[in-house]
């Protein structure tokens, strides 16, 4: 599918979603609440099949968190970012999709360790690279004068 | 006295606890400090957790204060096996932001490089993987034949292992003059010393016998789990970047992506045997057919991207290797994320290595070539 | 005349200097000792194929005695820190060396393992230099150090081996 046809037929889908043409993919905003509903139809849609989930990431800015997929669709070929905002930074919690993308289950674990996103029913929640007493790293309002010697 | 009363207990009446033991951080076969907590029933493997993090280093976060000139170098240090492919992928994410095209030249410098490194690499998994099943011959066979790749290599830019040679921009140094010929003196020889490989492992009744069969990895799973690179291409999963979209010079060249079907512990293994000989003949397209001109554009010292999101996808010796960038047009990265290979793959491992002995999960990790910087990053 | 042999050449009793016997036994172990170092297989990051490079083939750090690499600490003589430690591998690392039996050494190999090296500076979870840990004997700069400069460094270990006393140590005077 090119990417005229993609942001058509997820606008039917889909009609709250933000869509705009990124540098070379197409990048959707998804209500946070629709997220799990909307990646099911991604994934099982024959038109869409995105079944391989490149990378999952998170990404800190002033007022929320982002989360942002990457999906391919092996059969199709064709590849869409898909972001979610979180509501807040003081408790931010996305639905999981790791029952669609089993391979999901890490890549959440990592975003909630350096990002401290929530991941609702995700099934093994804990963190991947820092202890428990860590704060969140990729944070922009991290602070460590213990650890960290900056320049 | 007392009285001795014999017991007789069926099978059925044995009870056994399940134990875990912990694998790492510091095991020989974990190749580097993984640690796999492994959940058994006397040999039987019924559920792998791994747990990382102990060379966790902050990349990501480091790159936020650094500009994009910097960043290459730190990405020799995740990958260290496939450094050139990372450095390259940073390169391309910012010329592709920039919209800055490459000389023809450094396209080609880079994509032999990339080959050259992607044998080194399977070669240093052979060594490796050969002494996790016991066999220390194969370790000086593919440690010899390497030497000789990283000679070429510091002929051309000084470094053996961190080589840093690709930069926003092309290439940091011209090749040696020495370099096609180097090269071509290594295909020569590394042709006739790779049906020795085979020879030593491939044809071998025990080795067999340990691998064909074992630890399945079905074509479903592999896309399920994003097990990309030599694992996810022995499951039958396409998932070679170099045919997907193709950077540097692999649009000009003629190759095969080399798939298998049965996803066992020794179809990954060979698939790596026949990457190496599919490696042979790109460099061999290319060696002769080196463009004159230019190595590099010439860039700012100081680059700010334009704001946005660029993402960039190649292929490492272990998978697809990705540089996310997010923008906010100055100097220094917003946000920077690689999506490592290993990462995904070693988490397909538990799926894989349940119902095994634990002697199979040491070769079923083995040819998942973890490396574990970059996982931990 | 015991008595005044063992006054004017003294053979067994140790004093400044060491007598015959006490300095030989020493010059044997520590020749012994320095010829057989076993090093444990222990490898972090980038030095770690650096360190494989040089027990392979080409470089063949056997000819210096360091042969059998050893995957548990007990039976290892030193440990080659090869590659960053981190927070999280810190308290590894300490146990491993507490598992060693002395006599043991230590080398700190590349950058990381010295300071921190490229990770010095803005990260946060990498311990600056390991000698913050544990103590080290031998530093290889280098990011990875070459081979050569590794064995180098092997050979100053087996030099500062080769000067250690046990039977005449010197006596502190109080």
């Amino acid at each position: 599918m090119t990417n005229d046809s993609l942001i058509q037929s997820i606008s039917s889908l889909l009609p709250e979603a933000q869509i705009k043409m990124g540098f070379e993919y197409v990048e959707a905003f998804i209500p946070v609440d629709k997220l799990h509903d909307f990646m099911l139809q991604m994934k099982n849609n024959p038109e869409m099949a995105f079944d391989y989930l490149i990378c999952l990431t998170g990404a800190d800015f002033p007022d929320h968190l982002q989360v942002i997929y990457h999906l391919e669709s092996t059969s199709h070929n064709h590849v869409i970012v898909i972001k979610v905002k979180t509501i807040g930074r003081e408790n931010p919690s996305v639905d999981s999709v790791s029952d669609i993308w089993p391979t999901a289950d890490p890549h959440e674990n990592e975003a909630f360790d350096l990002l401290g996103i929530k991941f609702n029913n995700h099934p093994e929640p804990r963190r991947l690279f820092l202890d428990d007493t860590w704060g969140y790293p990729l944070r922009k309002d991290y602070q460590d004068d213990v650890h960290i010697v900056s320049r | 006295m007392a009285e001795y009363k014999e017991v007789y207990l069926t099978s059925d009446e044995i009870k056994t606890d399940d134990y875990l033991v912990n694998m790492g951080p510091q095991h020989p076969s974990t190749h580097g400090v993984l640690r796999l907590l492994v959940k058994l029933e006397g040999e039987k493997v019924l559920n792998v957790q791994p747990h990382i993090g102990y060379i966790h280093s902050g990349i990501e976060k480091m790159t936020e204060s650094l500009t994009y000139i910097q960043i290459p170098h730190l990405t020799d240090r995740m990958d260290y096996l496939a450094a050139h492919m990372n450095n390259e992928a940073v390169s391309l994410c910012v010329e592709k932001a920039l919209q800055v095209e490459v000389p023809e030249r450094a396209k080609y410098i880079r994509t032999i490089f990339d080959e050259l490194q992607r044998i080194a690499s399977h070669q240093l998994w052979w060594c490796a993987f050969g002494m996790d099943m016991g066999a220390l011959t194969t370790f000086f066979y593919g440690l010899r034949d390497r030497e000789d790749i990283l000679d070429i290599f510091e002929e051309t830019c000084g470094a053996r292992l961190t080589l840093n040679y690709s930069i926003p921009g092309g290439v940091m140094f011209d090749i040696h003059p020495n370099f096609q010929r180097d090269v071509k003196a290594f295909i020569k020889k590394f042709r006739a010393k790779l049906p020795e490989y085979e020879r030593l492992l491939t044809g071998n009744v025990i080795f067999r016998e340990r691998t064909k069969g074992v630890g399945i990895l079905s074509k479903e799973e592999a896309i399920a789990y994003g097990v990309t690179g030599p694992s996810g291409r022995a499951s039958g999963f396409s998932c070679d970047i170099r045919k997907k979209q193709p950077y540097s010079a692999y649009p000009y060249v003629k190759f095969n992506e080399i798939m298998g079907t049965d996803g066992d512990t020794f179809t990954r293994y060979h698939l790596r045997i026949l990457e190496m000989f599919e490696s042979m003949d790109i460099i061999e397209q290319l060696i002769d057919n080196i463009p004159e001109g230019d190595y590099a554009v010439k860039m700012k010292g100081v680059t700010k991207l334009p704001e946005g999101e660029y993402y960039q996808r190649v292929e490492t010796g272990r998978g697809e290797f990705g540089v996310y960038v997010i923008s906010d047009g100055k100097k220094n990265p917003y946000r920077m994320k690689f999506r490592s290979p290993g990462f995904s793959n070693l988490f397909a491992i538990n799926n894989i290595a349940k119902g095994w002995k634990i002697a199979d999960l040491v070769a079923i990790m083995g040819t998942f070539d973890l490396v574990i910087p970059d996982i931990d990053r | 005349m015991k008595e005044k042999i063992g006054k004017d050449y003294p053979i067994i009793e140790s004093h400044e200097g060491g007598s015959i016997i006490t300095t030989k036994l020493d010059d044997l172990l520590n020749w012994a000792r320095s010829n057989s170092l076993w090093p444990l297989t222990f490898g972090t990051r980038c030095c770690a194929i650096e360190f494989m490079a040089v027990g392979a083939s080409r470089h063949d750090f056997s000819r210096f005695g360091m042969e059998v690499a050893r995957a548990t600490p007990r039976q290892a003589d030193m440990i080659v820190i090869s590659g960053s430690i981190n927070y999280k591998m810190a308290p590894v690392l300490k146990r491993l060396y507490d598992q060693m039996a002395d006599p043991k050494y230590v080398m700190a190999m590349g950058a990381c393992a010295i300071s921190g090296g490229p990770f010095y500076y803005n990260s946060y979870s990498i311990v600056k230099g390991a000698d913050h840990v544990i103590p080290v004997d031998v530093y290889i700069p280098g990011c990875p150090p070459r081979p050569e400069a590794f064995l180098f460094g092997l050979m100053q270990l087996q030099k500062k081996i080769r000067h250690e006393r046990y039977f005449s140590a010197k006596k502190v005077k109080k």
